[in-house]
Protein backbone atom coordinates (compact mmCIF):
# COMPACT_ATOMS: atom_id res chain seq x y z
CA UNK A 1 0.00 0.00 0.00
CA UNK A 2 2.78 2.39 1.18
CA UNK A 3 4.35 1.61 -2.05
CA UNK A 4 1.55 2.38 -3.85
CA UNK A 5 1.02 5.80 -2.19
CA UNK A 6 4.60 6.94 -2.88
CA UNK A 7 4.37 6.26 -6.64
CA UNK A 8 1.46 8.02 -7.17
CA UNK A 9 2.55 10.65 -5.35
CA UNK A 10 5.79 10.64 -7.42
CA UNK A 11 3.14 10.51 -10.69
CA UNK A 12 1.84 12.97 -9.09
CA UNK A 13 4.73 15.65 -9.34
CA UNK A 14 6.38 14.26 -12.62
CA UNK A 15 2.52 14.56 -13.82
CA UNK A 16 2.78 18.06 -12.94
CA UNK A 17 5.67 18.61 -14.57
CA UNK A 18 3.76 17.07 -17.83
CA UNK A 19 1.11 18.62 -17.15
CA UNK A 20 2.56 22.26 -17.22
CA UNK A 21 4.09 21.05 -20.50
CA UNK A 22 0.83 20.44 -22.22
CA UNK A 23 -0.61 23.34 -21.15
CA UNK A 24 1.76 25.26 -23.00
CA UNK A 25 0.88 22.98 -26.25
CA UNK A 26 -2.88 23.20 -25.58
CA UNK A 27 -2.61 27.01 -25.21
CA UNK A 28 -1.36 27.76 -28.55
CA UNK A 29 -3.25 25.10 -30.06
CA UNK A 30 -5.76 26.84 -28.70
CA UNK A 31 -4.99 30.28 -29.62
CA UNK A 32 -3.31 29.49 -32.96
CA UNK A 33 -5.05 26.08 -34.23
CA UNK A 34 -1.02 25.02 -34.26
CA UNK A 35 0.79 22.49 -32.29
CA UNK A 36 3.96 23.52 -31.57
CA UNK A 37 6.70 20.99 -32.07
CA UNK A 38 8.99 23.09 -30.26
CA UNK A 39 7.55 23.83 -26.94
CA UNK A 40 9.67 21.81 -25.28
CA UNK A 41 13.16 22.77 -26.28
CA UNK A 42 11.73 26.11 -25.71
CA UNK A 43 11.68 24.74 -22.48
CA UNK A 44 14.83 23.82 -22.15
CA UNK A 45 16.22 26.88 -23.72
CA UNK A 46 14.81 28.91 -21.08
CA UNK A 47 16.13 26.72 -18.37
CA UNK A 48 19.81 26.98 -20.21
CA UNK A 49 19.34 30.96 -19.72
CA UNK A 50 18.32 30.21 -16.46
CA UNK A 51 21.91 28.23 -15.83
CA UNK A 52 23.52 31.10 -16.53
CA UNK A 53 21.62 33.64 -14.16
CA UNK A 54 22.39 31.35 -11.94
CA UNK A 55 26.22 30.87 -12.62
CA UNK A 56 26.37 34.98 -12.09
CA UNK A 57 25.43 34.36 -8.36
CA UNK A 58 22.07 35.23 -8.57
CA UNK A 59 19.58 33.89 -6.48
CA UNK A 60 17.23 31.55 -7.39
CA UNK A 61 14.22 32.75 -7.28
CA UNK A 62 14.99 35.61 -8.71
CA UNK A 63 16.43 34.11 -11.51
CA UNK A 64 13.16 31.68 -11.62
CA UNK A 65 11.51 35.23 -12.13
CA UNK A 66 13.87 36.49 -14.26
CA UNK A 67 13.76 33.84 -16.96
CA UNK A 68 10.22 33.44 -16.87
CA UNK A 69 10.06 36.84 -17.53
CA UNK A 70 12.85 36.17 -20.88
CA UNK A 71 10.93 33.36 -21.89
CA UNK A 72 7.38 35.36 -22.44
CA UNK A 73 9.34 37.77 -24.26
CA UNK A 74 11.14 35.13 -26.23
CA UNK A 75 7.78 33.46 -26.82
CA UNK A 76 6.38 36.46 -28.26
CA UNK A 77 9.43 37.12 -30.65
CA UNK A 78 9.01 33.60 -31.93
CA UNK A 79 5.44 33.93 -32.70
CA UNK A 80 6.50 37.49 -34.27
CA UNK A 81 9.35 36.35 -36.44
CA UNK A 82 8.60 32.90 -37.21
CA UNK A 83 5.17 31.80 -36.97
CA UNK A 84 3.59 34.91 -38.49
CA UNK A 85 5.07 34.55 -41.52
CA UNK A 86 3.42 31.07 -41.90
CA UNK A 87 0.02 31.76 -40.52
CA UNK A 88 -1.82 31.33 -42.94
CA UNK A 89 0.43 28.23 -44.93
CA UNK A 90 -1.00 24.79 -44.73
CA UNK A 91 -0.64 23.31 -41.74
CA UNK A 92 2.38 20.98 -42.75
CA UNK A 93 4.08 24.07 -43.26
CA UNK A 94 3.53 25.18 -39.70
CA UNK A 95 4.75 21.78 -38.33
CA UNK A 96 7.45 21.71 -40.25
CA UNK A 97 8.65 25.28 -38.96
CA UNK A 98 8.06 24.27 -35.19
CA UNK A 99 10.06 20.83 -36.19
CA UNK A 100 12.86 22.89 -37.48
CA UNK A 101 12.63 25.09 -34.67
CA UNK A 102 13.01 22.27 -32.11
CA UNK A 103 16.02 21.02 -34.21
CA UNK A 104 17.82 24.37 -34.20
CA UNK A 105 16.76 25.40 -30.60
CA UNK A 106 18.75 21.82 -29.57
CA UNK A 107 21.52 22.77 -31.85
CA UNK A 108 22.15 26.29 -30.63
CA UNK A 109 22.30 25.13 -27.02
CA UNK A 110 24.23 22.17 -27.44
CA UNK A 111 26.53 24.70 -29.13
CA UNK A 112 26.83 27.44 -26.74
CA UNK A 113 26.61 24.99 -23.30
CA UNK A 114 28.05 21.57 -24.53
CA UNK A 115 26.21 18.81 -24.47
CA UNK A 116 27.82 17.89 -21.06
CA UNK A 117 25.13 17.07 -18.63
CA UNK A 118 25.00 19.67 -15.66
CA UNK A 119 23.60 19.38 -12.63
CA UNK A 120 20.86 21.85 -11.98
CA UNK A 121 19.93 23.25 -8.38
CA UNK A 122 16.15 23.11 -6.33
CA UNK A 123 14.78 25.41 -4.96
CA UNK A 124 13.69 22.86 -2.63
CA UNK A 125 15.72 21.30 0.44
CA UNK A 126 17.06 18.12 -0.10
CA UNK A 127 15.45 16.56 2.73
CA UNK A 128 12.75 14.15 2.42
CA UNK A 129 9.79 14.45 4.06
CA UNK A 130 8.23 11.08 6.15
CA UNK A 131 4.98 10.80 6.18
CA UNK A 132 3.93 7.10 8.20
CA UNK A 133 6.21 4.48 5.91
CA UNK A 134 6.26 6.76 2.80
CA UNK A 135 9.15 9.07 1.91
CA UNK A 136 7.99 12.51 -0.21
CA UNK A 137 10.69 14.28 -1.57
CA UNK A 138 10.41 17.78 -0.82
CA UNK A 139 11.31 18.34 -4.62
CA UNK A 140 8.65 16.16 -6.07
CA UNK A 141 6.41 18.42 -3.69
CA UNK A 142 7.41 21.63 -4.52
CA UNK A 143 7.53 20.64 -8.13
CA UNK A 144 3.58 19.88 -7.61
CA UNK A 145 2.64 23.21 -5.39
CA UNK A 146 4.40 25.38 -8.52
CA UNK A 147 2.62 23.92 -10.77
CA UNK A 148 -0.74 23.78 -9.23
CA UNK A 149 -0.22 27.95 -8.17
CA UNK A 150 0.91 28.24 -12.24
CA UNK A 151 -2.51 27.11 -12.95
CA UNK A 152 -4.42 28.70 -10.34
CA UNK A 153 -2.92 32.27 -11.96
CA UNK A 154 -3.71 31.15 -15.33
CA UNK A 155 -7.37 29.89 -14.34
CA UNK A 156 -7.56 33.34 -12.43
CA UNK A 157 -6.19 35.42 -15.56
CA UNK A 158 -8.57 33.83 -17.96
CA UNK A 159 -11.79 33.86 -16.26
CA UNK A 160 -11.89 37.51 -14.22
CA UNK A 161 -9.41 39.67 -16.51
CA UNK A 162 -10.51 41.65 -20.09
CA UNK A 163 -7.16 40.88 -20.86
CA UNK A 164 -7.73 37.20 -21.03
CA UNK A 165 -11.12 37.34 -21.95
CA UNK A 166 -9.86 39.15 -25.12
CA UNK A 167 -7.46 36.60 -25.84
CA UNK A 168 -10.01 33.95 -25.13
CA UNK A 169 -12.15 35.81 -28.17
CA UNK A 170 -9.23 36.08 -30.32
CA UNK A 171 -8.50 32.41 -30.52
CA UNK A 172 -11.93 31.88 -31.07
CA UNK A 173 -13.63 33.89 -33.27
CA UNK A 174 -10.65 36.42 -34.77
CA UNK A 175 -13.15 38.08 -37.36
CA UNK A 176 -15.63 39.25 -34.62
CA UNK A 177 -12.79 40.21 -32.29
CA UNK A 178 -11.18 42.80 -35.00
CA UNK A 179 -14.83 44.35 -34.85
CA UNK A 180 -14.25 44.77 -30.93
CA UNK A 181 -11.50 46.47 -31.31
CA UNK A 182 -8.90 43.84 -30.53
CA UNK A 183 -5.58 43.56 -31.88
CA UNK A 184 -5.76 39.43 -32.47
CA UNK A 185 -2.45 39.53 -33.94
CA UNK A 186 -1.32 40.56 -30.31
CA UNK A 187 -3.49 38.09 -28.67
CA UNK A 188 -1.65 35.37 -30.68
CA UNK A 189 2.24 36.98 -29.38
CA UNK A 190 0.67 36.84 -26.12
CA UNK A 191 -0.26 33.06 -26.34
CA UNK A 192 2.92 32.07 -27.25
CA UNK A 193 4.85 34.35 -24.40
CA UNK A 194 2.67 32.92 -21.60
CA UNK A 195 2.91 29.23 -23.48
CA UNK A 196 6.90 29.79 -23.47
CA UNK A 197 6.85 30.42 -19.59
CA UNK A 198 5.03 27.37 -18.55
CA UNK A 199 7.20 25.59 -20.47
CA UNK A 200 10.02 27.25 -18.56
CA UNK A 201 8.21 26.75 -15.53
CA UNK A 202 8.11 22.42 -16.61
CA UNK A 203 11.97 23.25 -17.64
CA UNK A 204 13.13 24.11 -13.83
CA UNK A 205 11.39 21.95 -12.11
CA UNK A 206 12.83 19.25 -14.50
CA UNK A 207 16.01 20.05 -14.80
CA UNK A 208 17.50 18.61 -11.05
CA UNK A 209 16.48 15.46 -11.65
CA UNK A 210 17.46 14.45 -14.66
CA UNK A 211 20.33 17.29 -15.27
CA UNK A 212 20.73 19.67 -17.69
CA UNK A 213 21.51 18.59 -21.12
CA UNK A 214 20.11 19.68 -24.99
CA UNK A 215 17.98 16.64 -25.11
CA UNK A 216 16.72 16.79 -21.38
CA UNK A 217 13.15 17.65 -22.43
CA UNK A 218 13.27 14.92 -25.43
CA UNK A 219 11.09 12.20 -23.62
CA UNK A 220 9.31 14.52 -21.36
CA UNK A 221 7.58 16.50 -25.24
CA UNK A 222 6.33 12.92 -25.63
CA UNK A 223 5.08 12.73 -22.30
CA UNK A 224 3.57 16.43 -22.98
CA UNK A 225 1.52 14.95 -26.04
CA UNK A 226 0.52 12.28 -24.12
CA UNK A 227 -1.11 14.19 -21.60
CA UNK A 228 -2.54 16.67 -24.14
CA UNK A 229 -4.13 13.53 -26.01
CA UNK A 230 -5.87 12.40 -23.14
CA UNK A 231 -7.33 15.10 -21.66
CA UNK A 232 -8.06 16.67 -24.85
CA UNK A 233 -6.16 19.16 -26.81
CA UNK A 234 -8.61 21.71 -26.68
CA UNK A 235 -9.22 21.93 -22.91
CA UNK A 236 -6.63 23.29 -20.57
CA UNK A 237 -8.34 21.47 -17.95
CA UNK A 238 -7.53 18.44 -19.69
CA UNK A 239 -4.27 18.87 -20.29
CA UNK A 240 -3.51 19.29 -16.42
CA UNK A 241 -6.01 16.11 -15.51
CA UNK A 242 -4.18 14.03 -18.43
CA UNK A 243 -0.61 14.93 -17.27
CA UNK A 244 -1.54 13.86 -13.43
CA UNK A 245 -3.19 10.63 -15.48
CA UNK A 246 0.04 9.93 -17.32
CA UNK A 247 2.59 10.96 -14.83
CA UNK A 248 0.12 8.13 -12.23
CA UNK A 249 -0.15 5.72 -14.79
CA UNK A 250 3.66 5.18 -16.20
CA UNK A 251 4.46 4.33 -12.42
CA UNK A 252 1.69 2.39 -11.76
CA UNK A 253 2.16 0.30 -14.47
CA UNK A 254 6.04 0.24 -14.62
CA UNK A 255 5.97 -0.77 -10.84
CA UNK A 256 2.90 -3.38 -11.22
CA UNK A 257 3.80 -5.18 -14.78
CA UNK A 258 6.90 -6.67 -14.08
CA UNK A 259 8.14 -6.81 -18.17
CA UNK A 260 7.72 -2.75 -18.42
CA UNK A 261 9.48 -1.60 -15.38
CA UNK A 262 11.67 1.39 -15.54
CA UNK A 263 12.89 1.01 -19.55
CA UNK A 264 9.66 0.94 -21.22
CA UNK A 265 7.76 3.76 -19.52
CA UNK A 266 7.64 6.02 -21.85
CA UNK A 267 5.89 3.23 -24.29
CA UNK A 268 2.87 3.09 -21.52
CA UNK A 269 2.58 6.93 -22.72
CA UNK A 270 3.06 6.39 -26.24
CA UNK A 271 0.19 3.30 -25.87
CA UNK A 272 -2.23 6.03 -23.89
CA UNK A 273 -2.03 7.84 -26.56
CA UNK A 274 -2.62 5.40 -29.36
CA UNK A 275 -5.60 3.90 -27.39
CA UNK A 276 -7.23 7.51 -26.40
CA UNK A 277 -7.62 8.20 -30.52
CA UNK A 278 -8.56 5.02 -30.83
CA UNK A 279 -11.70 4.82 -28.61
CA UNK A 280 -12.15 8.60 -27.78
CA UNK A 281 -10.06 10.87 -30.44
CA UNK A 282 -11.36 14.62 -28.33
CA UNK A 283 -9.89 12.82 -25.13
CA UNK A 284 -11.74 13.05 -22.23
CA UNK A 285 -11.81 16.98 -21.95
CA UNK A 286 -12.08 17.92 -25.53
CA UNK A 287 -14.93 18.95 -27.83
CA UNK A 288 -15.95 17.24 -30.74
CA UNK A 289 -15.88 19.49 -33.56
CA UNK A 290 -18.29 18.88 -35.94
CA UNK A 291 -17.75 20.66 -38.99
CA UNK A 292 -20.87 20.61 -41.48
CA UNK A 293 -19.51 20.77 -45.11
CA UNK B 1 -21.78 69.97 -43.72
CA UNK B 2 -20.45 66.92 -44.52
CA UNK B 3 -21.75 63.15 -43.92
CA UNK B 4 -20.54 61.30 -40.89
CA UNK B 5 -19.70 58.47 -43.38
CA UNK B 6 -19.14 59.05 -46.93
CA UNK B 7 -17.63 56.12 -50.02
CA UNK B 8 -16.45 58.00 -52.89
CA UNK B 9 -15.85 55.54 -55.88
CA UNK B 10 -15.30 52.88 -53.61
CA UNK B 11 -14.16 49.18 -55.15
CA UNK B 12 -13.90 46.10 -53.18
CA UNK B 13 -12.55 42.77 -54.57
CA UNK B 14 -12.48 39.04 -53.18
CA UNK B 15 -9.07 37.88 -54.35
CA UNK B 16 -9.16 38.42 -58.07
CA UNK B 17 -13.41 39.07 -58.17
CA UNK B 18 -14.58 42.66 -58.05
CA UNK B 19 -17.77 42.75 -56.20
CA UNK B 20 -18.18 46.61 -56.16
CA UNK B 21 -17.74 48.90 -58.41
CA UNK B 22 -17.15 52.39 -58.26
CA UNK B 23 -19.76 53.02 -55.43
CA UNK B 24 -20.84 56.61 -53.61
CA UNK B 25 -22.88 56.68 -50.67
CA UNK B 26 -23.44 58.57 -47.61
CA UNK B 27 -24.94 58.57 -44.02
CA UNK B 28 -26.20 61.72 -42.59
CA UNK B 29 -25.35 62.31 -38.86
CA UNK B 30 -28.34 61.63 -36.74
CA UNK B 31 -29.63 59.89 -39.98
CA UNK B 32 -30.85 55.82 -41.11
CA UNK B 33 -29.34 54.89 -44.29
CA UNK B 34 -30.41 51.80 -46.16
CA UNK B 35 -29.08 49.75 -48.94
CA UNK B 36 -31.25 47.11 -50.44
CA UNK B 37 -30.68 44.95 -53.27
CA UNK B 38 -30.98 41.56 -54.30
CA UNK B 39 -28.83 38.71 -53.11
CA UNK B 40 -25.07 38.68 -54.20
CA UNK B 41 -25.80 42.15 -55.18
CA UNK B 42 -22.54 43.18 -52.72
CA UNK B 43 -24.48 44.74 -49.56
CA UNK B 44 -22.41 42.79 -46.99
CA UNK B 45 -19.13 43.61 -48.95
CA UNK B 46 -20.16 47.16 -48.79
CA UNK B 47 -20.71 47.17 -44.91
CA UNK B 48 -17.19 45.17 -45.27
CA UNK B 49 -15.53 47.92 -47.24
CA UNK B 50 -16.50 50.70 -45.02
CA UNK B 51 -14.66 48.36 -41.79
CA UNK B 52 -11.48 47.28 -43.78
CA UNK B 53 -12.37 43.47 -43.80
CA UNK B 54 -12.03 43.50 -47.79
CA UNK B 55 -9.58 44.66 -50.10
CA UNK B 56 -10.92 48.01 -51.63
CA UNK B 57 -9.89 50.98 -53.74
CA UNK B 58 -11.28 54.35 -53.39
CA UNK B 59 -12.29 56.85 -50.38
CA UNK B 60 -14.07 56.17 -47.91
CA UNK B 61 -14.32 58.92 -45.05
CA UNK B 62 -15.37 58.84 -41.39
CA UNK B 63 -16.13 62.53 -40.12
CA UNK B 64 -14.14 64.07 -42.71
CA UNK B 65 -11.14 61.60 -42.14
CA UNK B 66 -10.29 58.69 -44.53
CA UNK B 67 -10.24 55.44 -43.06
CA UNK B 68 -10.15 53.31 -45.95
CA UNK B 69 -7.17 51.26 -46.09
CA UNK B 70 -6.53 51.29 -42.07
CA UNK B 71 -6.91 48.21 -40.10
CA UNK B 72 -10.70 46.99 -38.68
CA UNK B 73 -9.65 47.49 -35.48
CA UNK B 74 -8.39 50.60 -35.68
CA UNK B 75 -11.56 51.87 -37.56
CA UNK B 76 -14.26 50.36 -34.94
CA UNK B 77 -11.93 52.57 -32.61
CA UNK B 78 -12.63 56.09 -34.22
CA UNK B 79 -16.66 54.98 -33.14
CA UNK B 80 -18.12 52.86 -36.03
CA UNK B 81 -19.77 49.17 -35.01
CA UNK B 82 -20.54 46.51 -37.04
CA UNK B 83 -23.22 43.97 -36.23
CA UNK B 84 -22.18 41.79 -39.20
CA UNK B 85 -23.98 39.19 -40.99
CA UNK B 86 -24.86 35.89 -39.11
CA UNK B 87 -24.71 37.82 -36.21
CA UNK B 88 -21.08 37.15 -35.28
CA UNK B 89 -21.74 35.77 -31.83
CA UNK B 90 -18.94 34.66 -29.74
CA UNK B 91 -20.56 30.87 -29.19
CA UNK B 92 -18.47 29.84 -26.35
CA UNK B 93 -18.68 32.89 -24.17
CA UNK B 94 -21.70 34.20 -22.08
CA UNK B 95 -23.90 37.07 -22.76
CA UNK B 96 -22.42 39.15 -20.36
CA UNK B 97 -18.79 38.08 -21.73
CA UNK B 98 -20.22 39.19 -25.43
CA UNK B 99 -21.24 42.85 -24.18
CA UNK B 100 -18.04 43.15 -21.95
CA UNK B 101 -16.43 42.58 -25.73
CA UNK B 102 -18.08 45.35 -27.33
CA UNK B 103 -17.07 47.56 -24.99
CA UNK B 104 -13.15 46.25 -25.31
CA UNK B 105 -11.94 49.80 -26.59
CA UNK B 106 -13.16 51.90 -23.88
CA UNK B 107 -11.44 52.96 -20.52
CA UNK B 108 -14.40 54.23 -18.54
CA UNK B 109 -15.48 51.69 -16.09
CA UNK B 110 -17.91 53.35 -14.76
CA UNK B 111 -19.44 54.37 -18.03
CA UNK B 112 -19.66 50.29 -18.86
CA UNK B 113 -21.41 49.47 -16.15
CA UNK B 114 -23.77 51.58 -16.56
CA UNK B 115 -23.75 50.54 -20.11
CA UNK B 116 -25.09 47.18 -18.96
CA UNK B 117 -28.08 48.52 -17.74
CA UNK B 118 -29.07 50.75 -20.40
CA UNK B 119 -28.65 47.44 -23.27
CA UNK B 120 -30.59 45.31 -20.73
CA UNK B 121 -33.62 47.84 -20.56
CA UNK B 122 -33.75 47.59 -24.33
CA UNK B 123 -33.48 44.23 -24.66
CA UNK B 124 -34.21 42.70 -21.38
CA UNK B 125 -34.15 39.24 -22.43
CA UNK B 126 -30.73 39.24 -22.69
CA UNK B 127 -30.48 40.20 -19.10
CA UNK B 128 -32.86 37.26 -18.14
CA UNK B 129 -30.01 35.38 -20.31
CA UNK B 130 -26.87 37.23 -19.17
CA UNK B 131 -24.93 34.01 -17.70
CA UNK B 132 -25.92 31.92 -20.24
CA UNK B 133 -23.62 30.49 -23.02
CA UNK B 134 -24.46 32.97 -26.03
CA UNK B 135 -24.47 29.62 -28.62
CA UNK B 136 -27.82 28.42 -26.96
CA UNK B 137 -29.28 31.57 -27.25
CA UNK B 138 -32.52 31.44 -30.07
CA UNK B 139 -31.79 33.32 -33.68
CA UNK B 140 -33.59 36.47 -32.57
CA UNK B 141 -32.12 36.62 -28.97
CA UNK B 142 -28.39 36.38 -30.79
CA UNK B 143 -29.24 39.29 -33.27
CA UNK B 144 -30.39 41.24 -30.05
CA UNK B 145 -27.34 40.58 -28.61
CA UNK B 146 -25.37 41.49 -32.03
CA UNK B 147 -27.22 45.02 -31.95
CA UNK B 148 -26.61 45.31 -27.89
CA UNK B 149 -23.11 44.29 -28.53
CA UNK B 150 -22.31 46.96 -30.80
CA UNK B 151 -23.88 49.64 -28.40
CA UNK B 152 -21.68 48.88 -25.93
CA UNK B 153 -18.50 51.08 -27.76
CA UNK B 154 -20.87 53.54 -27.70
CA UNK B 155 -20.83 54.23 -31.26
CA UNK B 156 -21.38 57.39 -33.66
CA UNK B 157 -21.77 54.95 -36.53
CA UNK B 158 -24.32 51.69 -36.23
CA UNK B 159 -23.76 49.24 -39.43
CA UNK B 160 -26.22 46.71 -39.56
CA UNK B 161 -26.18 43.49 -41.47
CA UNK B 162 -29.50 41.84 -43.03
CA UNK B 163 -30.71 42.26 -39.01
CA UNK B 164 -34.42 40.58 -40.32
CA UNK B 165 -32.30 37.17 -41.73
CA UNK B 166 -33.91 34.05 -40.66
CA UNK B 167 -36.03 36.16 -37.85
CA UNK B 168 -39.63 35.49 -37.54
CA UNK B 169 -41.39 39.08 -38.26
CA UNK B 170 -42.79 39.88 -35.21
CA UNK B 171 -39.22 39.25 -33.93
CA UNK B 172 -37.56 41.60 -37.07
CA UNK B 173 -40.95 44.13 -36.23
CA UNK B 174 -39.46 44.70 -32.33
CA UNK B 175 -35.60 44.30 -33.74
CA UNK B 176 -36.58 47.13 -35.59
CA UNK B 177 -38.59 49.40 -33.16
CA UNK B 178 -35.43 49.05 -30.91
CA UNK B 179 -33.25 50.75 -33.73
CA UNK B 180 -35.32 53.25 -34.28
CA UNK B 181 -35.28 54.50 -30.99
CA UNK B 182 -31.74 54.49 -29.86
CA UNK B 183 -31.59 56.13 -33.59
CA UNK B 184 -33.68 58.99 -31.90
CA UNK B 185 -32.92 59.07 -28.58
CA UNK B 186 -28.95 58.32 -28.44
CA UNK B 187 -28.81 60.13 -32.05
CA UNK B 188 -26.60 56.56 -33.33
CA UNK B 189 -26.90 57.44 -37.50
CA UNK B 190 -27.28 53.76 -38.53
CA UNK B 191 -26.19 52.48 -41.68
CA UNK B 192 -29.05 49.14 -42.96
CA UNK B 193 -28.16 46.78 -45.19
CA UNK B 194 -31.26 44.57 -45.57
CA UNK B 195 -33.03 42.21 -48.25
CA UNK B 196 -36.16 42.83 -46.18
CA UNK B 197 -37.16 45.70 -48.46
CA UNK B 198 -40.63 47.15 -47.29
CA UNK B 199 -39.29 47.45 -43.53
CA UNK B 200 -36.52 48.68 -44.45
CA UNK B 201 -38.18 51.45 -46.03
CA UNK B 202 -40.63 51.90 -43.06
CA UNK B 203 -37.02 52.62 -41.00
CA UNK B 204 -34.60 54.74 -43.19
CA UNK B 205 -34.70 58.31 -44.43
CA UNK B 206 -32.40 57.78 -47.15
CA UNK B 207 -32.42 54.89 -49.70
CA UNK B 208 -29.64 53.33 -52.04
CA UNK B 209 -30.42 50.61 -54.54
CA UNK B 210 -27.33 48.40 -55.14
CA UNK B 211 -27.16 45.88 -58.14
CA UNK B 212 -24.58 43.89 -59.06
CA UNK B 213 -21.54 46.20 -56.95
CA UNK B 214 -23.58 49.35 -58.32
CA UNK B 215 -26.05 52.00 -57.29
CA UNK B 216 -28.64 52.25 -59.79
CA UNK B 217 -31.14 54.69 -57.80
CA UNK B 218 -31.14 56.85 -54.81
CA UNK B 219 -33.38 59.22 -52.75
CA UNK B 220 -35.54 59.71 -49.57
CA UNK B 221 -37.01 56.33 -48.50
CA UNK B 222 -40.47 58.02 -49.23
CA UNK B 223 -40.00 58.89 -52.71
CA UNK B 224 -39.12 55.09 -53.07
CA UNK B 225 -42.23 53.87 -51.62
CA UNK B 226 -44.17 55.83 -53.38
CA UNK B 227 -42.51 55.26 -56.86
CA UNK B 228 -44.30 51.90 -58.34
CA UNK B 229 -41.98 51.55 -60.80
CA UNK B 230 -39.39 50.96 -58.63
CA UNK B 231 -41.27 48.89 -56.23
CA UNK B 232 -42.37 46.09 -58.56
CA UNK B 233 -39.09 45.95 -60.64
CA UNK B 234 -36.35 46.06 -57.65
CA UNK B 235 -37.88 45.31 -54.68
CA UNK B 236 -40.70 42.62 -55.63
CA UNK B 237 -44.06 43.65 -54.15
Amino acid sequence: MDIFIQQVVSGLATGGIYASLALALVMIYQATDVVNFAQGSMAMFSTYLAWSLLQTGMPYWIAFCATLAIAFIGGLLIERVIVRPVENAPILAIVIVTLGLLVILVSVAGWIYSYIQKPFPSPFPDRPLKVGNIVFGAHDLGAIGITLIVLLLLFLFFRYTTLGLAMRAAAQNPVSSRLCGIRVSWMLGLGWGLAAMFGAVAGLMVAPVVFLDPNMMGGIQLYAFAAATVGGFTSPLGAVVGGLLVGVTENLVGTYVRFIGTELKLTVALAMIIIVLLVKPSGLFGRTTIRRV
Amino acid sequence: MPALLEAANLHAQYGWTSVLHGLTFAVEAGGITTILGANGAGKTTTLRAVCGMVKTSGEVRFDGRRIDGRATEDIVRLGIAHAPEGRGTFVDLSVEENLRLGAYVRRDTSGIAGDYERVYEYFPVLAQRRRQQAGTLSGGEQQMLAVARALMSRPRLLLLDEPSLGLAPLVVREIFRIVQTINKNEGVSVLLVEQNAAIALDLADHVYLLETGRVVMEGPASDLKQNDAVRRSYLGY
